[in-house]
């Protein structure tokens, strides 16, 4: 029992070496033909696997831990996202198609000064305070109604999906001066460094590398604290938990604003990174799609989540390259599979392994028959 | 001069679920530190009151006071835990995926806040309060078993125990005996008799050799059809004419 902690550490400080030491240091150093180059494209792709790495740990902190399981959190990853996206328009400068301070979408939709709302998006600080702000106070203002009027189970699934179907709507319209269906995109500059070079994405991948650390480590902490063991009372029995004298509502609350942080930062770092976001990030499908992450890698756990967001998107880069007309049923497929013979995900494998090896081995606790003392040695 | 001081008191309680009046004038008192039991036919509106003085449903009418002072109509169900009435419901609910000890330390009195959970580390005091009720309870040696691969009696005295260590001033025992064995059933007689004056106690119960055991020189009240049919010694009880008949039905006991 307190084994599997301690390999859980080693395995993940032995990924955390590999991912944010190794690879960033052959992408900059190891000459480009050589067997050990890491290509500019591999850094640019698994820094987005990190920051749905992080979006995945969000969903598995509500779903896997407290047995919310909300539909919605894509929306709150898009918001981080477009928080960040606001101020990286505002970077582009006079550099954009149409030469002028505003931000392109703006002037073709004829505006000759930047709305009042844009402004305060120039300083990155604020940006960057945004890109929690605004989906911790929208999570808590739906949580608060959501929790307090004891909406539970596929009904607060559907509440959040709807949520995130409604902000889609409202981003694709261009009088929302959120970009319309485009979205925010021809990214410049952030804090002074050009986003399109190898060096600042490199950094950026490094950034999104520690962000997923220490997301991870926080939620570790947060799950063995006494928080931890009432989380996932109320997950197990929640009216039990009302009956110990915890107000359940204010708990799922306070999971359900840490969990939109947590999405907000890990869109926050992937948009820059992709290069764009628009309101296609916050239709449903896309936190179903988390949810999947977390069914494949194995929920209830920190690492199963990222380990199912990885994987995934690895099978996605490579299958709809491939094979893009199968991909989706290859992908419920998967799920499919895992749903019915893993119901505790990829991260389960090792496990279940050593129990089949325990299994088939003759009975191992007693393989040494206890010589017999009275029968002397042929 | 000063007025009797019960534990809990209610008055005049009525209710009625769509037409249905399984609570009917009711009144019922309490002192501090007895071990009542009540008994009564199926129906007969135990479970309600139960649910009454829990906070998971409201009278119709009448009040229901705890210490004199709380009126536990107008609270909710955590605030009326807090006030230190817990209740060990007739099937056993512990948290199945938590250990033992967590399942008492979960039920440990103090803030119960979010704040509070977070920074929150177990106190000598406290470690030693867990381990005295493991103790009590018998499941010194299950302390780091999960809760849902005790045995079914096991169970319920952990869910018993979750109600010490929380302080409960008024515990509210639904079937403790229920599916245990004689010998289990013993055991918990035994527990409930250990704490009777420390605790103010109301245990709902049908097994009448339980009942005896843990009632006698004490008061019990029958229930029938939502009122109070009679109080008293166990034995005055079990022959009165009235009890017999609503609760024994036609055919005599013994």
């Amino acid at each position: 029992m307190k084994k599997r902690p301690r390999l859980e550490l080693i395995v993940a400080g032995a990924l955390a070496i590999l991912l944010l030491v190794v690879m960033p240091a052959l992408n900059a150093w190891a000459p480009e033909d050589s067997l050990f180059y890491v290509s500019n494209f591999t850094i640019n792709v698994w820094g987005k696997y990190l920051a749905y790495g992080i979006l995945a740990i969000s969903v598995d902190l509500l779903w896997g831990y407290t047995g919310l399981l909300s539909l919605g959190q894509a929306l709150f990853f898009s918001l981080g996202g477009y928080m960040i996206g606001m101020h990286l328009m505002l970077m582009i400068g006079k550099l954009g198609q149409y030469k002028s301070d505003l931000p392109d979408f703006l002037v073709f939709l004829g505006h000759w000064f930047l709305p009042s709302f844009w402004k305060p998006f120039s300083n990155f600080f604020f940006a960057a305070l945004m890109v929690f702000l605004l989906p911790m106070i929208l999570s808590s203002v739906f949580g608060y109604l959501a929790f307090r009027s004891r909406i539970k189970g596929v009904y607060f699934s559907i509440l959040t999906q709807a949520l995130t179907y409604g902000a889609s709507l409202m981003f694709f319209r261009n009088d929302m001066l959120m970009g319309g269906n485009n979205g925010f995109t021809d990214f410049k500059f952030l804090l002074g460094a050009d986003v399109r070079t190898a060096a600042t994405q490199r950094v950026l991948y490094i950034f999104t590398g520690l962000a997923l650390l220490a997301v991870y480590f926080g939620c570790r902490w947060l799950t063995r604290t006494k928080f931890g063991l009432v989380q996932r009372a109320i997950r197990d029995s929640e009216t039990r938990v009302l009956f110990s004298g915890y107000s359940a509502a204010n708990y799922k609350l306070f999971v359900f604003v840490v969990a939109a942080g947590i999405a907000a930062l890990g869109g926050a770092l992937y948009v820059p990174q992709v290069g764009i976001i628009n309101p296609s990030e916050m239709t449903p499908d896309k936190s179903l799609e988390a949810v999947v992450w977390v069914a494949v890698g194995g929920r209830g756990t920190l690492f199963g989540p990222i380990l199912g967001a990885v994987v995934i998107n690895a099978l996605k880069s490579w299958a709809t390259r491939a094979i893009p007309d199968l991909w989706l049923i290859l992908l419920g497929t998967l799920f499919l599979l895992v749903v019915l013979f893993l119901p505790q995900g990829l991260i389960s494998i090792p496990a279940r392994l050593r129990e089949m090896l325990r299994r088939t081995k003759p009975a191992p606790t007693q393989a040494p028959a206890p010589q017999n003392p009275n029968i002397p040695a042929p | 001069m000063s007025q009797k001081y019960f534990q809990l008191s209610a008055e005049g309680i009525n209710k009625s679920f769509d037409g249905f009046q399984a609570i009917r004038d009711l009144n019922f008192y309490l002192e501090e530190g007895e071990l009542r039991t009540v008994i009564g036919p199926n129906g007969a509106g135990k479970t309600t009151f139960l649910d009454l003085i829990t906070g998971r449903t409201r009278p119709d009418t009448g009040t229901i006071e705890f210490e004199g002072r709380h009126d536990l109509g107008s609270l909710s169900e955590h605030e009326i835990y807090r006030l230190g009435i817990g209740r060990k419901f007739q099937t056993p609910t512990v948290y199945t995926d938590h250990t033992v000890s967590e399942n008492l330390l979960l039920s440990l009195a103090g803030n119960r806040g979010v704040l509070a959970s977070l920074f929150f580390r177990l106190s000598s005091t406290q470690s030693d309060k867990i381990a005295e009720i493991l103790n009590l309870i018998n499941l010194a040696p299950h302390r780091d078993r999960k809760a849902g691969t005790l045995a079914h009696g096991q169970k319920q005295w952990l869910e018993i125990g979750m109600l010490l260590a929380q302080d409960a001033k008024l515990l509210l025992v639904d079937e403790p005996a229920a599916g245990m064995t004689d010998e289990e059933t013993a055991k918990t007689g035994d527990l409930l008799l250990s704490l009777a004056g420390k605790h103010t106690i109301i245990v709902i119960e049908h097994d009448m050799v339980f009942v005896r055991q843990i009632s006698t020189g004490r008061k019990v009240t029958v229930l029938h059809q939502g009122s109070v049919l009679c109080e008293g010694p166990v034995d005055s009880v079990q022959s009165d004419p009235k009890v017999i008949e609503v609760y024994l039905g036609r055919k005599h006991a013994r």
